[in-house]
């Protein structure tokens, strides 16, 4: 039996397959269906510093195998997150990681403190690119500069395992990974969703409630791989691979391209369960390839 | 309620209108598990290339003996084409069952009046599931059914086991001429409680009626949504509350949480 343990920044997680943030709630939207036990990890929805409505609807736009969504951070706060949300997830026995976004350096700073008291969150994952919100959000993320900032103001108080979330919608995302990586983050997600757009042609007006959002599910996957492939090369510190992955073989090619970890996202939507059939599919491939640990694959082509 | 997700079998397929619409029978091996009216299931189209999300439908109707799930669809797009295409014997899987229902009023002694379900067009499709437990539970209720030919009136001789029928069509063709809203049984009233589902103008305007009467009243939202279970947060209805899901704390929703401008 193959080893599928991993370990990013120090953590150590039972596989390497988490579901990514704004895809499976708080883990238990999905307990019905699958055993979140069998996760390596959960990120759950963004959380911000002030509760947030989120966007108008329309939020939502099916395109050709994905879709495009303008949710907008829509969440209760932190301490609602604190008080409410967290007495309820905590013992759920894997890696749960929550998403912190923010506005102003500020917010993300007192954000991600307060989240740094919660026992039984090992890990926060910075998200500097949301597209989907007009302050803060992917402009971060989109220069070098407010990239660094950000990620800088919240290592001096986020003292454990920092993951940042990192938005293709730039020129060259092996640039932001090198600048958050020089500031403390232990690890890079990526791609959060690229900015698409939709057109109703018979009422002649855009789909979404903001004109533009973010495209997500198995079309973004091949730009996602390359983004990777690409920044596999370019920093030391884990990558965790999101983008378009919906069965067991698009994970492996993530692994390939030099990531640690796969985050399932937009997939969960089509299948409740496709995230316990990848750890299974990555466990057969190890066994069938005679490979002893995930370790040996990452990279490995 | 506990969510489930499986395989169904298709018993029957029944197009209607030229194809415009058909009626699914599906049935599970084991015993369906309790499915209130107004809830409905999330449908995989697994065979259109140009579907990627799961299709939204509210259920129609539970034959508990023969334990078969029905669902009533309007072909619009590439996903219910290739769904109407679907034969006896092929096998859909759905997740199940979604969303919140219709409240039913449990005691008959606080409805002292008459109940009133209005359906527009294929929005009459949670109505026929709704009308049975009503009349389950000692209710008699009544149907008033708009559509806008006489062809589009769906289902009327289910609907006709379960309560009397009114209908309205916009060209005349069958029952009053004219929407819902102007079919002479609102003006007579007396009605306690009104269902609703269909376009949203359709409810639009029985929700503006029962505003104008003091009659209590719900809706059934079909807001455009992804998951269905609560956690892409795609399908918000802005409500006296906020935004909240439609696919969780709807699809039924009272009229006095929304926030329409009518």
């Amino acid at each position: 039996m193959a080893n599928l343990n991993i370990e990013i920044g120090g953590l150590n997680f039972k596989n390497p397959v988490l579901t990514a943030s704004g895809t499976f709630g708080y883990g238990s939207e999905y307990g019905d269906f699958i055993d979140l036990s069998r996760l390596g990890g959960i990120i759950v929805k963004g959380t911000t510093l002030y509760p947030r409505e989120g966007n108008n609807y329309p939020r939502m736009a099916e395109t050709p195998v994905g879709m495009l969504n303008v949710v907008g951070l829509q969440n209760k706060g932190v301490d609602y997150f604190i008080s409410e949300i967290y007495p309820k997830i905590k013992d759920i026995d894997t890696r749960m990681i929550v998403n912190v976004s923010g506005s102003t350096i500020e917010e993300y700073v007192t954000c991600a403190a307060k989240i740094n008291e919660l026992e039984k969150i090992p890990a926060i994952e910075l998200n500097i690119s949301c597209p989907n919100v007009k302050e803060g959000g992917m402009a971060f993320g989109t220069n070098c500069g407010s990239a660094s900032k950000v990620v800088k103001a919240v290592r001096k108080i986020y003292h454990k395992m920092l993951i940042v979330k990192l938005s293709p919608n730039v020129t060259d995302i092996t640039e932001i990974a090198r600048a958050v990586e020089a500031e403390g983050a232990d690890s890079v997600s990526l791609i959060n969703t690229l900015l698409g757009m939709a057109i109703d042609a018979e009422k002649r007006q855009p789909v979404l409630s903001t004109v533009t959002g973010g495209l997500s599910g198995p079309c973004i996957k091949p730009v996602a791989l390359r983004m990777v492939w690409q920044t596999a090369k370019a920093v030391k510190v884990p990558i965790i691979g999101v983008g378009g992955i919906s069965n067991w073989k698009d994970a492996i090619e993530f692994i390939l391209a030099g990531a640690t970890a796969i985050q399932i996202g937009t997939y969960n939507f089509i299948d409740p369960t496709v995230s316990i059939k990848i750890v299974d599919g990555i466990e057969n491939y190890l066994n069938r390839h005679g490979f002893d640990s995930i370790g040996e694959l990452i990279g490995n082509m | 309620m506990k969510k489930y997700i499986a395989d169904w079998t298709i018993k029957e397929n029944i197009p209607f209108n030229d194809n415009e619409c058909y009626l699914l029978k599906l049935s599970l091996e084991e015993k369906i598990p309790i499915i209130l009216p107004g809830q409905f299931v999330q449908v995989l189209v697994e065979d259109s290339s140009t579907t990627f999300l799961r299709r939204p439908i509210s259920v129609h109707f539970v034959d508990k003996e023969k334990n078969e799930l029905w669902l009533l669809v309007q072909v619009i797009g590439n996903g219910t084409r290739k769904l109407s295409e679907r034969k006896k014997g092929d096998r859909v899987n759905l997740i199940y069952p979604l969303g919140n229902g219709f409240s039913l009023p449990e005691d008959k002694s606080k409805i002292t009046g008459k109940l009133l379900l209005i359906g527009g067009g294929v929005g009459v499709a949670p109505l026929l599931y709704l009308g049975a437990c009503l009349q389950e539970l000692g209710y008699s209720p009544e149907f008033l059914l708009g559509a806008k030919i006489k062809k589009d009136v769906l289902q009327i001789n289910e609907f006709g086991k379960f309560g009397k029928i009114y209908i309205t069509t916009e060209d005349g063709s069958a029952g009053e001429k004219g929407f819902v809203t102007n079919h002479s049984i609102l003006q007579s009233g007396g009605f306690d409680f009104i269902y609703t589902c269909g376009p949203k103008p359709m409810m639009a305007a029985v929700v503006r009626y029962a505003r104008e009467k003091g009659i209590a009243c719900e809706v059934s939202l079909e807001n455009t949504m992804a998951c269905g279970i609560g956690a892409c947060l795609c399908c918000v209805e802005k409500t006296v509350r906020g935004n909240v899901c439609v696919c969780t704390e709807g699809p039924v929703m009272n009229i006095n949480q929304l926030t329409w401008q009518i």
